[in-house]
């Protein structure tokens, strides 16, 4: 019979990811509640030093695959060592961190179960021994509450920041398994993963950031939050698609394909505040949100708000701030 | 090239959304619906794709009769045909039952490339392109910003997280999942409005008996996100009294002015 929590671990480039650790996080948290054990997998080549550290966690083992094939990621590759390890712990639930690594393959990995993925959580609960997964959709605007009474494996991935990486405990030290697999040659070829010419913003030093989204409407209409940005002596930000519509450098971008920044002060003009977007400046001190919407969800994790015309408030604020600068 | 382009209808962006009374999804009566963002940038690129290379471009769509307009928008900027399969409740399936239904309808057309959007932007599961890959034996690459064909393979760039990027070589036939902003999506003309009545747009109904053995998830509840901060919110409906409000927190408690 089906028992248990697996968990993957991701790692890329010799580290284990931050994400991994609030996959554990979340992992605990259900396995306590539903009295479950839990283990981890780790695929890799030339990995024993990161599942010696996953080991040290709260988990009943560490099941590790280290083969030549699994050096640089493929969908191809993952999924089948993914598979074979499904189906040989049978787990209850497989739970996994919703990284653009497992949106590639995971989806791939369920189906070959005749299953999909509970994906992006924010959280689960279990309700009369029941978990009830809650999931953000229509970009944030809405969560909803999803549940699974089918046969297992469930497969569920947890979005960047639902749980605490620090939350995850450690423990008394896990056995570490080794299995050994044939792996198919993938069909994908990757080539090295690379960063574009050395960003000329580095927007993660910035005390202030005025970010515009949507909402400004044209490029011309830039001249605006360029002017409160100074104004401020902050830096010009933006939300994806004014980068995508070329208005502004893609080393000005915001969020989880952009920077990720934390800022003094983040003013946030016409930015609705899709969780790509969020994931990159909600740790910013102090958030201002200026946005036509009341429904946006960028309000969620403002710490002020003005539900208006950006047009009428930002020419008005920037006067306003001109009084203290005399 | 023979490419398929999966398109999804989703509620306007800017859609004021209502929960239902039973609380278990939105009102759906008076939205207004729209392509999925990055569905549109993946016609875009099919439609490129096929000015440098030829073959045909067809759009897959699936849902009620409203999905056409979106259908017959995209055969005006250029798509060849169109295969809708229709059914009232297929746009609220989940994505295994999704790709499913979608593998069953296209499986004969033998396509050499399949693109997609990245996630839908109502229920955004970011799943059905990768599912329907493995159902159709193809594979697959996600989050796509570029494209270049090189004999009967694909080179394409994937954006990977926090600014890195890779390339992958890929046999065809294959199927990618595309990012918006890959390229500046063209407008219809009205020539292309008017070739577009004669286009082709096939209807097909589901073709799976028993789709309910591939729901494996369940929508039970759907209300507004808890708010992980407390908002204050300034100048009640007032630009000037906000932006004055605003000035002086600014000023007396962020204290960068």
């Amino acid at each position: 019979m089906a028992n248990g929590i697996l968990v993957f671990a991701e790692q890329r480039g010799g580290s284990l990811n931050r994400a991994t650790f609030e996959t554990i996080a979340a992992a605990q948290t259900l396995g306590r509640t539903l009295g479950q054990a839990i283990e981890a997998v780790l695929l890799g080549y030339g990995v024993a030093e990161l599942a010696a550290q996953l080991a040290g966690y709260d988990l009943s083992r560490v099941i590790q695959i280290d083969h030549e094939r699994l050096a640089e990621y493929t969908p191809d590759a993952y999924a089948q060592a993914m598979e074979h390890v499904v189906r040989m712990v049978n787990p209850k639930y497989v739970i996994m961190p919703h990284t653009y690594l497992v949106r590639d393959f995971a989806p791939k990995l369920a189906a070959r179960f005749k299953r999909d993925l509970i994906s992006d959580c924010v959280r689960v609960n279990v309700v009369e021994g029941r978990p009830i997964f809650t999931r953000r959709v229509f970009l944030g605007k809405m969560d909803a509450d999803v549940a699974s009474d089918d046969d297992p494996p469930i497969f569920v991935t947890f979005q960047s920041g639902a749980y605490r990486a620090e939350q995850a405990a450690k423990g008394a030290g896990a056995n570490i398994s080794q299995i050994d697999l044939e792996i198919n040659e993938p069909r994908t070829k990757p080539e090295p993963a690379f960063q574009e010419v050395k960003q000329a913003v580095d927007l993660s030093k910035a005390e202030i950031i005025v970010a515009v989204g949507r909402g400004i409407k044209s490029q011309e209409n830039l001249a605006l939050a360029q002017q409160l940005a100074d104004l401020l002596g902050g830096e010009l930000a933006a939300s994806r698609p004014i980068c995508d519509a070329g208005w502004l450098p893609i080393d000005r971008q915001i969020g989880s394909s952009g920077q990720t920044v934390a800022p003094k002060l983040y003013i946030a003009l016409g930015i609705s505040g899709a969780i790509q977007h969020l994931v990159g400046m909600k740790n910013a001190g102090t958030i201002v949100a200026i946005n036509k919407d009341p429904e946006a969800p960028i309000f969620d994790v403002a710490d002020y708000g003005i539900v208006g015309d950006l047009f009428e408030v930002v020419p008005a604020l920037i006067e306003e701030l001109k009084k203290f600068r005399t | 090239m023979k490419t398929i382009v999966l398109m999804k209808q989703v509620p306007n962006r800017d859609a004021v959304l209502r929960i239902n009374r039973e609380g278990t999804w939105i009102e759906e009566g008076d939205l207004s619906y729209e392509a999925n963002e990055s569905d549109a940038y993946a016609l875009e690129e099919a439609l490129r794709l096929k000015e440098k290379h030829g073959g045909e471009v067809v759009i897959c769509s699936m849902g009620p009769q409203r999905v056409k307009s979106m259908i017959k928008d995209g055969l005006a900027r250029g798509a060849d045909r169109a295969v809708h399969i229709v059914g009232d409740d297929l746009a609220h399936l989940p994505p295994l039952a999704s790709a499913s239904l979608i593998a069953e309808a296209i499986r004969d057309e033998r396509p050499d490339l399949i693109l997609a959007g990245l996630q839908s932007d109502d229920y955004g599961y970011a799943q059905t392109g990768v599912i329907l890959a493995e159902l159709l034996g193809l594979p697959h690459a996600t989050i796509v910003i570029e494209i270049e064909k090189t004999g009967d393979a694909l080179r394409v760039k994937r954006e990977l997280e926090s600014g890195w990027y890779q390339w992958s070589s890929i046999p065809l036939p294959a199927l990618l999942t595309i990012q918006s902003g890959i390229n500046q999506i063209r407008y219809a003309t009205l020539k292309g409005i008017m070739a577009a009545k004669k286009k082709e747009i096939r209807e097909v109904k589901p073709s799976i008996q028993n789709l309910g053995e591939l729901v494996h998830q369940r929508v039970e509840r759907v209300y507004a996100p808890q708010k992980s901060k407390q908002t204050q919110f300034l100048g009640n409906g007032d630009a000037k009294a906000a932006a004055a409000q605003l000035a002086e927190k600014l000023h007396a408690e962020v204290r960068v002015i």
